[in-house]
């Protein structure tokens, strides 16, 4: 089955500014993507329409086997929880510790506490920062923040994980580090999508590349 | 991410826990937040105690203008509210003639008692219960007339003027006055007050919600970032409105029992003035404080309002989010 169908799909702002045009692909499940582009070339929209924040102004985008145009209002939490969202400012919170920042999507959820503590823990491991729990993110280096915004995208083990420019604060050597981590998500079966303008990282990674050109998808 | 723990459990499904326990952790993620609630107000002491003073005084009003209505209507009952005729007889009537008149009276039966003040009592109490006793001096004869106080069995008004009527077309009597008069004015005064309350009830509720919607308002500035995240990682409206929901109730909560502590603070400076006004009218009285409707009144209202006040301020800007969206 596929884990992402994009169906002829357009998006026309109300200021008349067309990010997207007649994009059309399927990512598979399991597959791991690069989205790349000029920035404005509606990278970021696509993204948006996956988690939701953005509808198409026509066409259709199917997540497995929801149509997300098809989803209620209060269908769109629940899509949501099943997906991993990676930010380029990784977006965590400042007034909590990092523990309670990839708490978060689990408390949400409604998870029991101990079931909490076990995948925070879980998750920490996987990023290799175990030992970070208790500090707070401005404590941390700007690759060790990221690191934590994906421990908060992986903990819930999302089928899709969506990262938007994820190593656009860092130097090539943490990107390299980062873009290794979602490759090992990747491995043990997670669908994963990320939107980068490193064309030299890209290359130096075996992925498929999707690439936006003034709104429209050409084929590599 | 380990090979057996992806099966089944993965994603949207890690959340489909039973009702059960979903239900269990709706309940205790109601207590955390509620908790959570107030520690956070404790963690802004000044800017929580301004916002709470604010609410105590609007609510301390409505409050005690109640507490007060709730008294006079105590007096109302209490006092005697028979309607009296009081018949002022001619002052040149002989002695005799007002003995046989009270008496002829005392023989209808549309009334219940008559009581017979002849001039020399009246004076005796005019001299008695009013400072201007002295004037009497100045008049060779008494000028007061003999007075008869009739209580009529029938208090329906118009009956009451029938009767009125009726005894002021005997040649004895002056002038015949029905003693509803008082009775009439602290109805309407009560009325009034009671309507005047209610006004002041309304527009200091509707301030309790502002206030407490603007202290939301503020206090959601402060975590824009953390609603956004919430919500994009698949928080419910509900679920980020809850905070927020629960500290406007404590705002309301909390506020009303610091106003009824200003209401009997109001009482207890007002008492002294208010009982000898009472006591005119009544022999005795013992100003009352809120009562237990009071109390349930002001806390569950201004919980309530505290409630909304935090609803409307989050639901504003739920919808901001939204429309940022479309």
């Amino acid at each position: 089955m596929s884990a992402i169908r994009f169906e002829n799909v357009n998006k026309r702002y109300a200021t008349g500014h067309e990010a997207l045009k007649a994009v059309d692909f399927t990512l598979e499940s399991g597959e791991m993507a690069f989205l790349t582009g000029h920035s404005g070339a509606g990278k970021s929209t696509l993204l948006k329409m996956l988690t939701l924040v953005e509808q198409p102004s026509r066409g259709e985008v199917w997540v497995g086997d929801q149509n997300l145009s098809k989803l209620s209002r209060i269908q769109v939490p629940q899509y949501r929880r099943t997906l991993g969202v990676v930010y380029q400012n990784h977006r965590l919170l400042a007034d909590r510790n990092v523990y309670n920042n990839i708490a978060l999507p689990l408390q949400i959820a409604g998870f029991s506490q101990e079931d909490i503590g076990r995948r925070v823990r879980a998750a920490l491991d996987r990023v290799g920062l175990l030992t970070a729990e208790q500090s707070y993110p401005q404590a941390l280096s700007s690759g060790e923040q990221q690191r934590i915004g994906i421990a908060r995208a992986i903990v819930h083990k999302p089928r899709l994980l969506i990262a938007d420019e994820p190593t656009g604060n860092l130097d090539p050597r943490l990107s390299l580090d980062i873009m290794h981590l979602f490759e090992q998500f990747n491995r043990v079966g997670t669908t994963v999508l990320i939107a980068t303008h490193d064309v030299a990282l890209i290359k130096r990674m075996k992925h498929r590349v999707l690439i936006l050109d003034q709104g429209r998808l050409r084929n590599v | 991410m380990s090979n057996e723990s992806r099966p089944r459990v993965r994603g949207a499904s890690g959340i489909r826990i039973g009702r059960k326990a979903h239900f269990q952790r709706w309940v205790s993620h109601h207590r955390d937040e509620a908790v959570i609630a107030v520690q956070r107000l404790i963690a802004a002491p000044l800017a929580s105690l301004l916002t709470l003073l604010m609410l105590a005084v609007a609510l301390a009003l409505p409050g005690f203008s109640l507490t007060l209505l709730g008294n006079l209507e105590r007096l109302a009952p209490s006092a005697q509210l028979e309607p009296q005729i009081s018949l002022y007889l001619r002052t040149d009537l002989p002695v005799e003639r007002v003995d046989s008149f009270s008496r002829e009276l005392l023989l209808r039966d549309d009334l219940i008692s008559v009581e017979l003040i002849d001039s020399a009592a009246g004076a005796k109490e005019f001299r008695q219960h009013s400072e201007l006793g002295s004037l009497l001096d100045y008049f060779d004869q008494n000028p007061l007339p003999a007075v008869i106080l009739v209580l009529p069995k029938d208090r329906d008004p118009d009956v009451l003027e029938a009767l009125k009527t009726d005894l002021l077309a005997r040649d004895e009597v002056e002038f015949a006055e029905v003693d509803l008069r008082w009775i009439e004015r602290l109805g309407a005064i009560l009325r009034s007050f009671e309507r005047i309350s209610l006004i002041l009830a309304l527009l200091l509720g509707l301030t309790v919600l502002l206030v407490v919607a603007n202290s939301i308002r503020m206090m959601i500035n402060t975590r824009l970032e953390e609603i956004e995240v919430s919500l994009l990682i698949g928080a419910t409206p509900a679920w980020v409105r809850r905070p927020f929901l629960y500290a406007g109730f404590w705002y309301g909560l909390v506020g009303a029992f610091l106003s009824l502590l200003m209401i009997y603070f109001a009482l207890a400076l007002a008492e002294a003035p208010l009982r000898e006004l009472f006591t005119l009218y009544l022999g005795s009285f013992e100003l009352q404080g809120p009562g237990i409707n009071a109390w349930g009144w002001l806390l569950c209202g201004g919980a309530l309002l505290g409630w909304g006040g935090a609803f409307i301020a989050v639901s504003l800007q739920l919808n901001q989010f939204n429309t940022l969206r479309d």
